[in-house]
């Protein structure tokens, strides 16, 4: 197993460099550059600015230079925030995103998996209707729009929490962002986790448990959990990355220093480096993710692991 | 069972997941910011400042932190009364070309070592520096002796027309006079900076932890996307007056969230009110809700060097004249904007802005006005002109080009097609003036003076984005700029923009206003032109 997982991450090598050259590529090609304003920099100012940042060199040129500081670890300097390095502000802001992302994914793991089992379980009944109706609620209504009626509510009206990061502290300022952010991950694992274990309680081997005189408390503990948690699987790899590279909504409604901010802005802002930076960042945790979940799969799965 | 699968049977996972989850908050119950009972204000400052480097920023809200943490030799009272600040006096020369400035003998760095002329001499210098790559340097000092040449790369730093006469005394000589150079010397781009951090530090120099400013506070932390916690500098030379112990400059890109975060009592102070709550503060929060005059202007711009706008002065006018200002301030905007018949807002200093001469016509007389210029424009029923509007996306911008769309619609016949772009691209397009035709931009004064309005307009300034040449008006400007009577400077100054008015290569919409809410427990805020509000001249009703 170890050979194959080190000639996985092998092979990632040229599908992240495909994705760092296609990224450098596309970041360029978008109209409009990183320090154009209503205020229009007068030509020697302009001039002073591409210098000082390479901007004035040809494009194969930058591409290596970009490169070679890779090679070092270096993401280069922001284009945006000139006094940081793409390094510093994902380094920085990556604790707290990781803490948010975990507990989100945690507590979207609990609820869902057990929304989804106990409405499988009893499929057509009146908590089974409940729990559809919720999932698709909570995979239909935006963040942009929960979050915000939450701070509504429990902070101005209610004053149970504090409205954003920087207004509490400890526990009390984590709840509404992960909330915030487990809300639809809650919905779509119930999804998952129901129609799988429908598939799997109607099948063959289900039905000769039965036929065995076995318990339902125990052919679900023994022979359906694990068959069905296997599309929930492939589907937590890239929503675990999606997580951990944060919500640009999230963030931005209750002020949290994290990931997610950069990818928007970073794009709206044409700051080259730090869009390559979060690209970067977020192709390798898909891979890495993408990796552990296969290596999952052949722990749960005897044949898939034969092969 | 296959024993290698108790690890799944046993249910471990879930009990694994719960131990991370506590592990988690726990290690989230170790940050508690524990204020104690200093005094401490928050702020909403809007966008998150791109730097602090008062070399390096250029945003309206890195100035405000900035204004906080550094100072230049002039300054601003909360009023917005230009004052004497790092230096304590001034000389200037009978020809207007040569600023003494003596510095206050206190004058301290946060870690407490003197402020000298030397330091401001180095700064100066490494502001047009090329290297540094400053986006203000020819704006703040292009008119310092050689700048302009130093910036470009023909002459070193060391040749600026800066001099330290001793430790306290700086001579600063400019090229032409400037009668608004003392305004310009308030701006953050003309802070010192610590030689010796910036030599220690380099780019990093304006992080926390390396920061050395000599303003009223002193950098302590900066969480991007968050907040910047600056602190009561103990070495300011009049640091008993300061009354707030500690400011957090709030990143509230938002501003929905910003109120909310204000109404649940997180902020005391907001930079900006949305528009769809502006009408609900003001009948339930008149008291917290400030409004005042601000130094912007909102308008359409022309591409003067491309048909069909480039040598057709009555089809500009015409369609300057179709927009009905007030409706588009009271019902679209609607938050205490006022309407743009000048391209100078009010509230300069020695100036009195020129008004279109349609302004007072009633609105019936204009329309008939505008059509009359649109049929001697060549457009008409039977040729309608066909134009596009570029603007950037935001709400409030789709929602104008609606109105005038309609406007010019109703008014002329005109078939417009509005163009929404994102704000890099639309700014690419203007600059490039192929594709556009009329496009939506504002600009924001960056000193009390009706230059800062009335120089982009010249043929050869950088952000004279519609193409505009009038050798006339250059002519103007020019002679303004010679001129050492304030009076003669003036009238100089009010020709050019009623010039400019008539030739109409912009259609000023609206003039901005400052829309703060500021909560009770703040005292000393004052209205200001500019919006400036340094830390320093707030205090707290109570302490928390």
């Amino acid at each position: 197993m170890l050979r194959y997982a080190l000639l996985r991450i092998l092979g990632a090598i040229p599908t992240l460099l495909l994705v760092i050259a296609i990224a450098f590529l596309m970041v360029r090609a978008a109209p409009g550059g990183p320090f154009d304003d209503e205020r229009v920099l007068p030509p020697e100012i302009e001039a002073n600015i591409a210098r000082a940042y390479h901007l004035d060199e040809s494009l194969p040129r930058q591409f290596v230079r970009y490169l070679a500081g890779l090679l070092r670890g270096d993401l280069g300097p922001s284009y945006r925030y000139r006094d940081y390095n793409v390094s510093d502000l994902i380094g920085d802001a990556l604790p707290v995103t990781v803490q948010l992302g975990l507990l989100a994914i945690a507590l979207a793991l609990v609820v869902g998996i057990a929304a989804g089992l106990t409405a499988a379980l009893r499929k057509n009944s009146f908590i089974d209707r409940l729990v559809t109706g919720l999932a698709m609620t909570g995979i239909s209504v935006p963040v942009f729009v929960v979050a915000p009626l939450m701070v509504l509510l429990f902070a101005v009206y209610l004053d149970w929490l504090p409205a954003s990061w920087t207004g509490g502290s400890g526990v009390s300022r984590l709840v509404m962002p992960v909330v915030a952010l487990a809300l639809p991950q809650i919905a779509y694992i119930a999804r998952l986790t129901r129609a799988s274990m429908i598939d799997v309680m109607s099948s063959d081997f289900i039905r000769t448990a039965r036929a065995q005189g076995l318990g339902t408390r125990s052919i679900v503990r023994y022979h359906a959990l694990k068959p069905a948690m296997l599309p929930l699987l492939s589907y937590l790899g890239p929503a675990i990355a999606a997580i951990l590279t944060g919500s640009v909504v999230v963030e931005e409604v209750f002020g949290i220093p994290g990931v997610g901010q950069f990818f928007i802005r970073g794009a709206l802002n044409r700051d080259y480096t730090l869009v390559l930076g979060i690209v970067i960042f977020y192709a390798t945790l898909v891979i890495l993710l993408n990796l552990v979940v296969d290596l999952l799969y052949g722990i749960l799965d005897p044949r898939i692991r034969d092969r | 069972m296959n024993p290698r699968f108790t690890l799944f049977d046993r249910l471990v996972w879930p009990r694994l997941l719960l131990m991370a989850c506590i592990a988690v908050l726990f290690a989230a119950c170790g940050r508690t910011d524990d204020v104690g009972t200093i005094s401490v204000l928050n702020r909403g400052l809007g966008a998150e400042p791109e730097s602090l480097d008062f070399h390096k920023a250029r945003t309206i809200q890195a100035g405000d932190v900035q204004r906080d943490i550094g100072e230049g030799l002039m300054g601003y009272t909360a009023t917005g009364e230009l004052v004497l600040a790092a230096a304590q006096g001034y000389q200037m020369s009978d020809d207007g070309l040569e600023y003494t400035f003596a510095l206050h003998p206190d004058g301290r760095w946060s870690n407490g070592e003197r402020v000298t002329a030397h330091d401001f001499v180095y700064s100066f210098r490494r502001l047009v520096d090329p290297d540094t790559a400053a986006f203000y340097a020819e704006q703040s000092l292009g008119t310092v002796v050689n700048a302009t040449d130093i910036i470009a790369g023909r002459k070193q730093p060391g040749e600026l027309g800066v001099e330290a006469i001793d430790d306290l005394r700086l001579r600063i000589t400019l090229s032409y006079p400037v009668p608004y150079f003392l305004a310009l010397l308030t701006h953050p781009s003309t802070f010192p900076v610590h030689r010796a951090s910036v030599l220690e530090h380099g780019d990093a120099h304006a992080r926390p932890g390396n920061l050395v400013s000599n303003g009223a506070y002193r950098l302590v932390d900066w969480q991007v996307g968050s907040h910047i916690d600056i602190e009561r500098n103990e070495y300011y030379r009049m640091n008993a007056e300061t009354d707030i112990d500690r400011v957090r400059h709030h990143v509230t890109p938002e501003d929905s969230v910003e109120l909310n975060r204000y109404r649940a009592g997180e902020l005391d102070i907001t930079a900006n009110v949305p528009a769809e709550s502006f009408e609900r503060m003001r009948r339930e929060r008149p008291d917290e809700l400030r409004v005042s005059p601000y130094l912007a202007v909102y308008f359409y711009g022309f591409n003067m060097t491309r048909a069909p706008f480039s040598d057709n002065t009555k089809l500009r006018q015409a369609l300057s004249m179709a927009i009905d200002r007030e409706t588009i301030t009271e019902n679209v905007v609607g938050r205490g904007e006022t309407p743009a018949y000048s391209w100078v807002p009010p509230g300069i200093h020695n100036y009195e802005p020129r008004r279109f001469l349609y302004a007072d016509l009633p609105i019936q007389e204009r329309h008939q006005k505008a059509r009359e210029l649109y049929r001697e424009a060549g457009y008409g029923d039977d040729n309608p002109l066909h134009v596009e509007i570029r603007y950037n996306t935001a709400d409030v911008h789709r929602r104008i080009v609606l109105a005038v769309q309609s406007m010019w619609r109703d008014v002329l016949g005109v078939e417009v097609t509005p163009i929404n772009e994102e704000q890099q691209v639309l700014l690419e397009n203007v600059r490039m003036r192929q594709v556009t035709q009329v496009f939506r931009m504002s600009w924001t004064g960056d000193y009390n003076d009706a230059h800062t309005f009335l120089s982009i307009m010249e043929s050869d300034n950088p952000s004279n984005l519609t193409g505009y040449s009038n050798p006339e008006y250059d002519g103007l400007m020019a002679r303004a700029a010679a001129q050492t009577d304030p009076a003669l400077r003036q009238v100089y100054l009010e020709e050019a923009e009623k010039l400019l008015l008539a030739d109409t290569p912009v259609i000023p919409i609206y003039f901005f206003v400052n829309k703060n809410m500021v909560s009770p427990r703040v005292r000393g805020w004052g209205d200001n032109v500019l919006n400036y509000h340094y830390s320093q001249h707030l205090s707290l009703t109570d302490s928390d």
